[in-house]
Formats: C-alpha cells, structure tokens, sequence
C-alpha cells in the first residue's frame, strides 16, 4: 500500500511537470526558452498577430465540431446496437472494426484513408484536392470508437426495466427511445462528443495525410514549427491549449456535481 | 416500421461506416502495394491494364516486398519498433500498476479525483506534451542547465534524440491507457479475498501474488496492448524525440510517402506493419470482447 502510493506520487509529478515548466516559461520575456529574464505577455501577443496560426485554428475548431457530431452519431449506433441488440450476424466483426481505431497505428489509417480519398477522387471526381471535408470523415473514423465505449459502457451500467416499462404502456419505439434511452444516454453522449472533438483537435498524423493544401490543422503548424526548434510563441499557445483543456473539463465535472447534488437533494 | 426493420437500420449505420473507412481502405492499401511508383497522378501505375478502354491484364509486382526484405533498413526498423515498443510497454506497466492499484486502494471519494489527475495529460494536446519533454531534455535544456549550475556535470549530457528519449516520450505519452484498465480491474477486486487470504496466514506480498496479480491479468493484458500496439507504429515521438540512429518503421513510412513520394512501397511497409501486428491486435479484440460480455 504504502509503496504503491508513492509511486502514485512520483508518477503524477512525472506528468504534470513536463506541463508546468511550458506553462511558466511562456511568460518568460527572453527569446531563449531556457533562460528566465522576467515576466512578460510578449508571445501571447505574437501569437494572437500570427495569421497562419490563427487561420489554422479555425479550420481545427470547424473540423473538431463537425466530426465530433458526425462520431457521435455512429458511435452511439453502435454503442446501442452491441448493447442492445444481444447476439446479431457479423456482431464479432464489427466489434472488431469498431474498436481496431483504438489501437490502429495512426500512420496507417492516415496512408489508408488517403488512399481512399485519392481512389473517390479517380473514380468519382468526389473531393477533388481534398479539404476540411476530408479531415472530418478521417477524424471521425478514428473518434467514433470512443464514442461507442462510452456509449455502451453506459447502457450496460443501466437496466432495461425502463424501457419495457414504456414500451408495455403502449409508447412506440421511437417514443421509448426519445423519452427513456436519450435522456439516459446524455452524459454519455456529451463526454462522448467531448472527447472526440479534443481528439480531433489534437489529430496530427492522420491529418498530414489527408488534408488539402488549403486545409492546414492547429497541430500541423505546431509540428512544423517545433520541428525547426524551440519558440516561446509555441509556450503560449501551449498555455491556452492547457488552460481551454482545464477549463472545458472544470466546467463538466461542475455540471456534473451540481446535478448530482440536487439529485441528493430531492425528497 | 417492424422491430426487425429498425435493427437492421440502426445497425446499417456503423456497418457502413467501418467498410468506407476501415475496410474499404484497407483493402487500397493492399492493392497499391502491388503497384509500381510513377511520376503522375496519382503516382502509382494502375491495377489493370487497359488496351482502349478494356481490360487486357493485370499489373501486379512484389518488387515492393522483395526491397523490404532485401534491404536490411526495413528489417532493422521493424525490429527496432518491436523493441522500443515492448521496452516502453515495459516500463509503463511498471509505473502504472502501482498507480492503478493507488488509486483502487483510495479512499472512495478520493478516488475519482485521482482517476481524473492521471487521465488529465492525455486530455491535453499531445504535441504540447512531447515538446514539453524537448524543452527540458535539450542540450541546453532545463535539466541540463540545472545539473551546470549544480557542479554535477561539466558538458551536457545527451539526453534528447536518444533511444531513451524515444521511450520516454511513448511512456509519458501513453501512460493513462496503462493505468485506465489496470483501475477498472482492480476497482473491482473483492477486498474479502486479501482479508481471506491474510486470514489464511498469508503474507501481504504473498497475498498480492496470489490473489491481486493473478486477478488483474485481464487489467494488464489489456494495457500493455493499449501502449504497446499504438506504439510500435509511432511516428511524431521517434521524429520529435528520437536521433537518426533511432530507426522506427513509422518514421520509415512516412519517409517513402511524403520524402520520396513512393505511395506503393508505403503500402507494402503498411502491410507488413499490420501482420507485424495481426497478433496483438487479435489478442486484443478478444479481451475486449470477454470485457465487454461480463460486466
């Protein structure tokens, strides 16, 4: 007990210091990232003034929104359907297929899905040069597994007595799943969809291969931009990146409690 | 509509999906891996051949696997990735298991909060992450500049762009997928076992042996495939953190694909990467599978 703890102890400082020195030195006024010479706001400010930058973050968030929903919706029928549906033709299959993105490689499902594209665009002129349409199937591929584990994870946790219940008093199917298994699902469907859009945005590798001259991600501009060195403009953006994470998960677990706390309250 | 009607359709949706992404690209991969690279677009010679339209033939090479096999590169970088990966899984199972076990030792309520810090990093940005670890391991580093100024050393050590920099970066990056199925086995241990177990006049580490470890194999298959099979394909930590003597298939892969624009070469090395990795991605389908039936 005593010495798994302090493993425990040395193993969140080995996580969280890497993180804490990016977000100190981004308030460092010297160019040189190692050297502290006083605080300053400078890369916060080079940051906001670079266009590359911020151009690509947009096209991040639009791409992150869009294949968040899109994952959402896939994942949650097939997290409904393995939780559900009981034994089904080919289940074995898809259980497979839709859990091999956990652990795919990302180099190869980017080169495969670049292939694919490429094939859509000799045979159908669809896509042609390849764009933000692109990135937000190639990142819902790899997102909707998550979505469907979390999805099941929480229908299984649940009993299906509501349901019958509904279904005996005469509701349709569609009622029963618009009145009863919705509003059930929706913590997970929104962790769900949270977590595929954070994954989204993060997305370099896949990314590299699919997107379009035109559509260049947030991770692609950090990446080249840490593969010619060091910038304290990269600390900032680091910081934000930190502090939107922390936020965004402060603000569901605050959601989260408050519901939990006026469930308590309830006679 | 009838009940059989509506599972068909809600079920159309994932099929469908998994053969356009997963599937369909798969099967690409392999076609193109038979081809020769040309100069046009796109730059691979065409599966059939054509006289006026109509298919004469086929055009298929295996020069693509004859060159992986006969140049030592891509046997070298293959081996290398096994080995990072498997050093790096390592290592993070030996770190993660006492954190999970922590964490599963925690007092209830705290518990969540823990499983929370841990997971945390992985929620932030991945390349922020890696960079972090560039900041503090270069030659002018943080590490470095605090063990000059401390008398410990007089040259800098070099710690970046090395085979350990690269491990580092796979533990660190891939930590919570150890830690995550290590806590949801561990959680559920029955405390009534250890107590029968010390009642039986076992030791605790006795006790852990026997009972604890046995019970959390699953936990610990699970997250050693989570860290090892992502990690043998690696290419951003490797490229990022890793030294030109650092071979590793994915940083090869992208090589051929984007350096010297060899599309059908990519496609072999790809497909040799996932029979590389039939066996472990199998082996994991299968405790996925047994998870996901007892809950």
């Amino acid at each position: 007990m005593k010495p798994a703890r302090s493993v425990l102890i040395a193993g969140l400082i080995f996580l969280y210091l890497p993180l804490l020195v990016v977000l100190i030195y981004s308030f460092n006024a010297s160019r040189l990232v190692t050297v502290w010479t006083g605080f300053s706001t400078t890369w916060y400010g080079e940051l906001f003034a670079d266009r590359q930058i911020l151009a690509a973050a947009g096209n991040s968030l639009i791409v992150a929104v869009l294949s968040a929903s899109l994952a959402t919706v896939i994942g949650t029928s097939a997290g409904l359907a393995f939780a559900r549906f009981g034994s089904f033709r080919g289940r074995a299959l898809l259980t497979g297929a839709m859990a091999a993105p956990l652990v795919l490689p990302e180099v190869i499902a980017g080169i495969s899905l670049l292939l694919l594209f490429v094939a859509l665009e000799q045979t159908f002129d669809w896509m042609p040069g390849r764009g933000l349409t692109t990135l937000v199937i190639a990142h819902a591929s790899f997102t909707m597994s998550y979505v469907a584990v979390i999805v099941q994870a929480r229908l299984s946790g649940t009993d299906r007595d509501l349901e019958e219940a509904a279904a005996d008093l005469g509701a349709k199917p569609f009622t029963v799943f618009r009145a009863i298994t919705l509003p059930m699902l929706r913590p997970a469907l929104v962790s769900g969809w949270l977590l595929a859009f954070i994954l989204s945005l993060d997305d370099l590798v896949i990314s590299s291969f699919v997107a379009g001259p035109q559509s260049t991600t947030l991770p692609m501009v950090v990446f080249s931009s840490i593969r010619l060195g060091v910038s304290p403009k990269i600390n900032a953006l680091a910081t934000i990146l930190i502090v939107i994470t922390l936020a965004a998960l402060a603000a569901a677990a605050w959601i989260g409690l408050s519901r939990q706390k006026r469930r308590a309250l309830q006679p | 509509m009838t009940s059989a009607v509506r599972r068909r359709f809600v079920l159309a949706i994932p099929w469908l999906w998994v053969t356009l992404v997963l599937f369909a690209p798969l099967l690409l991969v392999l076609k193109i891996s038979f081809a020769t690279a040309q100069i046009s677009v796109p730059p691979y010679s065409e599966f059939f051949a054509r006289t006026d339209g109509v298919i004469v033939g086929i055009q298929a090479t295996l020069a693509n696997y004859a060159l992986m096999f006969s140049d030592a590169l891509y046997v070298k970088a293959y081996l290398g990735s096994v080995k990072i990966a498997a050093i790096s899984t390592v290592i993070a199972l030996l770190l993660g298991y006492p954190m999970a076990y922590a964490i599963a030792r925690a007092r209830p309520e705290r518990r969540g909060l823990l499983l929370v810090l841990v997971m945390l990093p992985f929620w932030t940005s991945f390349l922020v992450r890696i960079y972090a670890w560039q900041t503090l391991l270069r030659p002018t580093g943080l590490i470095n500049s605090a063990l000059e100024t401390l008398g410990l050393i007089d040259a800098p050590l070099r710690m970046l762009n090395t085979p350990g920099a690269v491990c580092l970066g796979i533990v660190y990056a891939y930590l919570p997928f150890m830690v995550l199925p290590l806590y949801a086995r561990l959680e559920k241990l029955d405390p009534a076992l250890l107590e029968a177990a010390a009642d039986l006049g076992a030791k605790p580490w006795r006790a852990f042996l026997s009972v604890t470890l046995p019970l959390s194999l699953p936990g610990v298959l699970a997250g050693c495939l989570l860290v090892f099979i992502p990690a043998v394909g690696e290419y951003v930590i490797p490229e990022l953190m890793g030294g030109p003597d650092t071979l590793m298939i994915g940083k090869i892969l992208w090589t051929e694909f984007f350096n010297n624009r060899d599309w059908p070469l990519a496609s072999a090395v790809t497909v040799i990467l996932l029979i590389v990795l039939v066996a472990p991605i199998m082996l994991f389908q299968a405790v996925q599978a047994r998870a996901s039936r007892s809950p």
